[in-house]
């Protein structure tokens, strides 16, 4: 429990509460972006650079800049909503508690815990890439296949209003 | 060792000697620190002073491409026009909209300084003069990249202007479509180098063979990428020809149109330091970071020839925006998803087969042809389907 963990943890902490807990649509979207870097930060400091250089550009680079798109065209004028009603509070509470029960159950009775650190192993970029591409090479292929069905996707709904526009 | 190799060798790790000498008076627990602390200090004075003398070589620049004197009133040649147009930034009043979102507003111009200045981190300016040395480096300059993409929104969303959320959304559809080749494009080299680090592809750079060095962009897809990299990287510091986010005669000046006095001074700033971030970049991966390009003039201390890449990058920036006038939104996305996409791929697999290749001038000859040929051939295809014709202008009598 360093001083950089406690830090990066309550930013994450912090970041993503935030996210739940704005107003504003585009604030929650800033503060999870300030969560999701607080999560970089904790890979980088396990030294899984790859990972956590990875987590930046594509959830800070792409998939807020997603949700940030999305707000913007599908906002409307009225966004000041009164905060709901206290009855779902006191549920979504008790929900947030037996997740938390359970996620800390498993974490406290798995292995990492009871054997004490195990040795960091060094992993390298070159190391994710012959894993991927020997062991993983299936679910790269079909995690490749699927972003290209999605990218047809995309270029088809956005071209579909052209033609009924001729 | 000669005496005098001895004291160009000096004269080349120089920095590095005064950097062990100033840290020798800290404690030893606190030098990683106080490195880290010269490190940034260092890089945020050279740059911000490059910074200062490039609006000038611009505007001196531009105006004699343009048949006009630049500044030339406030020092000899105009010199200390940039103190001018600092004070001047500095005393401006700050005006914020009152229906701005004022915490974001005021967060947007220093998120993009931070994020522009990260970048310089893994770029070795001289021999052993790279801050961090990081395994994963060019992945880490994208990261920090795709956070300037980010700030923009910001700067174009809490504004609450029509020209600002509209600069905004096209400067952010640009950067996104034109990251795609600039990261194919640096991909290549990755490909080549088997390294992610910054330092071991300058150091794969800069060997000799003769006098010639074994920079990548001497070589059929090595200036293939280059050429697409500065294109690619042109887009992404929304420079003209790609300024169409802040064209000043279209959308006054898109996403910082609200900003003034020295929020404004300091997106300049942003946009700026990081040109010469990627010009960095694409000097490290494709120009031979700091190696001579002969090996008779190795004597030179490295990091001469490092600024004297990013001078000559930074002239070519200057000397397109004064040539070529500026491209249309579609005109724009078409280049980047129409031409260089494939031009990027292609590329890709032109760096496969010149690795498989044996070595000698068939492998010269192959490649050439898989570059070149695709080149032509897309944009004759490309161009097929406009009537694009030399345009007469009748002007009224």
């Amino acid at each position: 429990m360093t001083a950089s963990f406690i830090f990066l943890a309550v930013l994450t902490v912090a970041g993503t509460a935030a996210a739940m807990g704005l107003r504003n649509a585009v604030h929650c979207v800033l503060a999870l972006t300030l969560g999701l870097t607080g999560i970089a930060m904790l890979y980088l400091q396990l030294d899984a650079q790859f990972v956590g250089f990875t987590q930046i550009m594509v959830y800070v680079g792409a998939v807020a800049i997603l949700a940030v798109f999305v707000i913007m065209m599908t906002r409307n004028d009225k966004t000041m909503a009164p905060p709901a009603l206290s009855y779902s509070g006191v549920t979504g509470g008790l929900i947030a508690a037996a997740v938390f029960a359970v996620l800390a159950w498993a974490i406290c009775s798995s292995a990492s815990r009871v054997q004490g650190q195990p040795a960091q192993p060094d992993v390298t970029v070159q190391q994710i890439g012959d894993a991927l591409l020997h062991r993983y090479v299936l679910p790269l292929e079909i995690m490749g296949l699927l972003l290209t069905a999605a990218l047809i996707g995309a270029v088809v709904i956005a071209m579909d209003r052209e033609e009924e526009m001729k | 060792m000669t005496h005098l190799a001895l004291l160009m060798q000096q004269l080349d790790q120089i920095f590095v000697l005064a950097a062990h000498w100033l840290l020798s008076y800290l404690p030893t627990a606190l030098q990683p620190l106080g490195s880290a602390i010269l490190s940034v200090t260092a890089i945020i004075l050279v740059f911000a002073t490059l910074f200062a003398l490039v609006t000038w070589m611009e505007r001196k620049g531009l105006g004699r491409m343009q048949n006009r004197y630049g500044p030339n009133r406030v020092g000899l040649w105009g010199i200390f026009q940039p103190i001018a147009d600092g004070v001047k930034s500095l005393t401006k009043e700050d005006i914020v909209p009152f229906t701005a979102d004022h915490a974001v507003h005021y967060m947007a111009p220093v998120l993009i300084v931070a994020a522009s200045f990260l970048g310089y981190a893994v770029l070795p300016m001289g021999r052993n003069m790279v801050m961090v040395d990081l395994n994963a480096g060019v992945l880490f300059f994208f990261a920090v990249g795709s956070l300037m993409e980010l700030a923009v929104f910001m700067a174009g969303w809490s504004s609450r202007s029509k020209y600002s959320l509209l600069g905004a959304m096209r400067a952010i559809a640009q950067m996104i479509s034109y990251e795609v080749p600039l990261v194919l494009a640096s991909i290549v080299v990755l490909m080549q180098a088997g390294s992610l680090s910054t330092v071991a592809i300058v150091n794969m750079q800069a060997v000799y063979s003769g006098i010639w060095p074994h920079w990548f962009v001497l070589t059929p897809w090595g200036f293939a990428g280059f050429v697409l990299f500065m294109i690619a990287a042109t887009a992404e510091s929304n420079r003209s020809p790609f300024d169409l986010p802040e064209g000043e005669s279209e959308i006054v000046a898109g996403y910082f149109t609200e900003y003034s006095g020295f929020k404004f001074a300091l997106f300049f700033l942003a946009e700026y330091i990081g040109m010469f971030a990627t010009s960095g970049l694409a000097i490290t991966l494709f120009l031979g970071g700091w190696s001579a390009p002969f090996s008779f003039l190795t004597w030179v201390p490295s990091y001469l020839w490092f600024f004297a890449k990013l001078l000559t990058l930074i002239a070519a920036f200057i000397w397109v925006r004064g040539t070529l006038p500026r491209l249309r939104m579609d005109q724009l996305m078409n280049l980047a998803w129409q031409f260089m996409l494939p031009m990027a791929l292609l590329n890709l697999l032109t760096a496969g087969v010149w690795h498989l290749m044996p070595a000698g001038p068939l492998r010269w000859l192959v490649c050439s042809i898989m570059v070149v040929v695709p080149c032509i051939l897309l944009g004759r295809g490309l161009k097929h389907k406009k009537k694009l014709q030399v345009r007469t202008y009748h002007f009224s009598q």
